[in-house]
């Protein structure tokens, strides 16, 4: 951003803000999804996989296509097939779901280098972002509020969710499954199904997730696309403790923490740069030292995790 | 002394949907068949891989069986594609480690990829730090150096796990990534050889401490010291009370606590080896291979350790195959890109789908062979 420095300090502070927005999105859809499929009892290590193959999958569809949006289509439903390959091989007796998410994190990644080498090249078209800094003719303002709609949509869905979980019959049923699987067969409800739909349902937002990035920001599609944005949303869902609004917080958070170190490079700080990068993790870690306990799970875990026993 | 104790365990282990057990770590290794039986499943599911990979290929119009004569000969046909799979195969055998020790103990431990790195970064800072120490013992200090960081930071995620019931799992993981921001700042000052202007690496170790190829091989020595690792921990796991110890922590945490055994020291004991096993590893890429630390030490040599773990379902001499085979594997993308121009990724397609079917296979482990009475 070039404008950034007619601003001074205050530039880097809007560059942080325009930075957490942008960046957050992914951790968003990616830990909403998470969120959905660990209250229902299982974990989703996978999601990085999950997310570079639909980033790969939306930008050649949206390539191939000229639809950005087809192409958002396509990165959901190409993440909700993993999600589904990951429930099915979950469902058969004695599966660690840890396990078997490492594994489609292999496979994902694979899956999504081998068939996306052709379009590492090619431009496709994006997705437009909504102009709300247009009011001003600072140009480092107008594209700082150069807001994807994906964010809105990602906030309208942690409100959805947030609300969805506690007061509606769907979302008790989630809760039920993560919180004591048992008790959700002795009424009669099928645990696998209910665990099989929230892993898709994971997926498919880990693979808008992945859209946004080859189609919005950065917007392209390389090897290098992701930098660990679906294991990081993994921590972060423990960081919000399981509850959605408190994972768009969180994204915020974690997406500013990636904002500061490139924030603070344009006013000619680069001293100790990297370790701006390993805020979001230390910063989780942090928490989890404190807040768990040897003898009771993590406030908000569902019991049924077998990463909170 | 194993067997009639073994027994209990086994009862409680793969049955119990809920409550905590972690008998799934061993896969079938508890039950009474076991050692035919999990070999018989894990060459199945390489089998159902090989066959399903075989499928994809077929849609993408290359012929498998073609593919995969490619895919042997640029695996083991040749002396040297063998060498090629020898050195890929090093580091996995130390990497695997990592994931596997902790599993005995019931822990499920993912943080190979930062040991690695630690390793290599301790490896470094000894190495330059020892300057002018005679070649042979600045190795073997560069070497421990590099072990020593590796499992001091693998052991503080089993004492946040002891201490403070912090999840393993989740902690190594962000452990890779904070070992990974600590080489770049590293590399990127603290410790960088200004005088490299391609690419930010750190300070080189002396050439003195540099180890060469096995004689008549270009083969590293990395090789030897991973397969005598393997098999003196498959010594230590198998056959000393420590190893015992822990296998009845890993089985049921109860039964230890009944037993009055050190659980605390166990888990810390663990995850110190893994984490030290994997820190050799990215001392030996750094001793053997790149002589200073950069970004070439973070390839997922930590990620493709765990695969190899599981696939050897947590047995240490087991490892040593698996790691030839997914050496194999990785060693003959380059021959299969130029021969078919099948990306070099088709390689971890393999390994994932090898992995996903060997998960699955354990859904049928005690169900293959007929079970002898567990008396």
């Amino acid at each position: 951003m070039s404008g950034t420095f007619d601003l001074g300090w205050w530039g880097v502070a809007l560059a942080i803000v325009a930075g957490a927005i942008r960046v957050s999105t992914p951790y968003l859809l990616v830990s909403l999804g998470e969120t959905l499929t660990e209250k229902s009892g299982r974990v989703n290590l996978g999601l990085e996989g999950t997310l570079v193959m639909g980033a790969m999958t939306g930008f050649a569809t949206s390539y191939l296509t000229g639809s950005p949006w087809l192409g958002m289509l396509a990165a959901g439903v190409a993440g909700a097939a993993l999600g589904l390959l990951h429930a099915a091989i979950c469902n058969l007796p004695r599966v660690n779901d840890v396990a078997v998410g490492i594994a489609l994190f292999l496979f994902g990644i694979g899956l999504a280098f081998y068939l996306g080498k052709p379009f590492i090249e090619p431009r496709g078209p994006m997705l437009p972002g909504l102009p709300l800094g247009s009011w001003s003719d600072n140009p480092a303002i107008r594209s700082a509020f150069d807001i994807s709609p994906m964010f809105f949509i990602g906030l309208a869905l942690a409100i959805a969710l947030q609300w969805g979980l506690k007061n509606t019959r769907w979302g008790l049923v989630l809760r039920m499954a993560g919180e004591s699987a048992d008790a959700a067969r002795a009424i009669g409800l099928s645990v696998d199904r209910i665990r099989t739909l929230a892993t898709i349902a994971g997926g498919f937002l880990s693979g808008l997730g992945g859209g946004f990035l080859s189609l919005y920001y950065p917007g392209n599609w390389n090897e290098g696309l992701s930098s660990g944005q679906g294991l990081m949303a993994i921590a972060l869902v423990i960081f919000a403790r399981w509850s959605p609004m408190r994972c768009f917080y969180a994204s915020l958070l974690f997406g500013g923490a990636s904002a500061i170190g490139p924030a603070v490079q344009t006013v000619g700080i680069t001293e100790g740069y990297y370790l701006f990068y390993a805020a979001p993790y230390v910063l989780t870690l942090g928490l989890l030292i404190y807040s768990s306990s040897p003898s009771r799970t993590l406030a908000g875990a569902p019991s049924e995790l077998s990463i909170s026993r | 002394m194993r067997e009639p104790l073994a027994a209990p365990t086994a009862a409680s282990a793969p049955h119990s949907s809920s409550g905590v057990t972690y008998g799934w770590l061993l896969g079938a290794r508890h039950l009474p068949t076991d050692g035919l039986e999990s070999l018989l499943l894990s060459l199945a599911a390489i089998v159902v891989a090989a066959l399903l990979f075989g499928g994809f290929l077929a849609l993408q119009g290359h012929d498998p069986v073609a593919v995969y004569q490619t895919l042997y000969l640029g695996a083991f046909g040749t002396h040297f594609s063998l060498e090629n799979t020898l050195t890929q195969a090093a580091p996995l055998l130390l990497t695997a480690l990592c994931t596997l020790i902790p599993a005995r103990v019931g822990l499920l431990v993912i943080g190979g990829e930062g040991a690695v790195v630690l390793g290599g970064l301790g490896a470094v800072i000894a190495g330059a730090a020892l300057g002018g120490a005679p070649g042979p013992i600045g190795t073997v200090l560069t070497l421990a150096a590099g072990a020593l960081a590796g499992g001091l930071w693998i052991a503080s995620a089993g004492a946040l796990k002891h201490l403070r019931g912090v999840n393993e799992t989740i902690s190594t993981l962000l452990l890779n990534y904070i070992a990974i921001a600590l080489l770049n700042h590293l590399v990127s000052g603290p410790i960088r050889d200004f005088s490299q202007t391609l690419k930010a690496q750190s300070w080189s170790i002396p050439d003195a401490f540099m180890i060469g190829n096995i004689p008549g091989w270009s083969v590293h020595w990395g090789l030897v010291i991973g397969l005598v690792v393997c098999s003196l921990l498959h010594l230590l796991l198998r056959h000393t009370t420590l190893g015992f110890s822990m296998d009845i922590l890993g089985g049921n945490r109860r039964a230890a606590q009944m037993a009055g055994l050190p659980i605390g020291r166990l888990i810390l004991l663990a995850c110190f080896l893994g984490g030290a096993a994997a820190g050799l590893a990215g001392a030996i890429e750094i001793v053997a291979v790149h002589g200073a630390a950069s970004e070439s030490l973070v390839v997922g040599l930590g990620y493709t350790g765990i695969l190899v773990a599981f696939l050897a379902r947590q047995n240490a001499l087991a490892v040593i195959l698996v790691a030839l085979l997914l050496g194999g594997i990785s060693a003959s993308g380059g021959l299969l890109q130029r021969r078919f121009d099948i990306p070099h990724a088709a390689t971890t397609v393999l390994q994932g789908l090898i992995f996903l079917c060997v998960l699955a296979s354990s859904a049928f482990a005690g169900r293959m062979l007929p079970r002898r009475s567990a008396a």
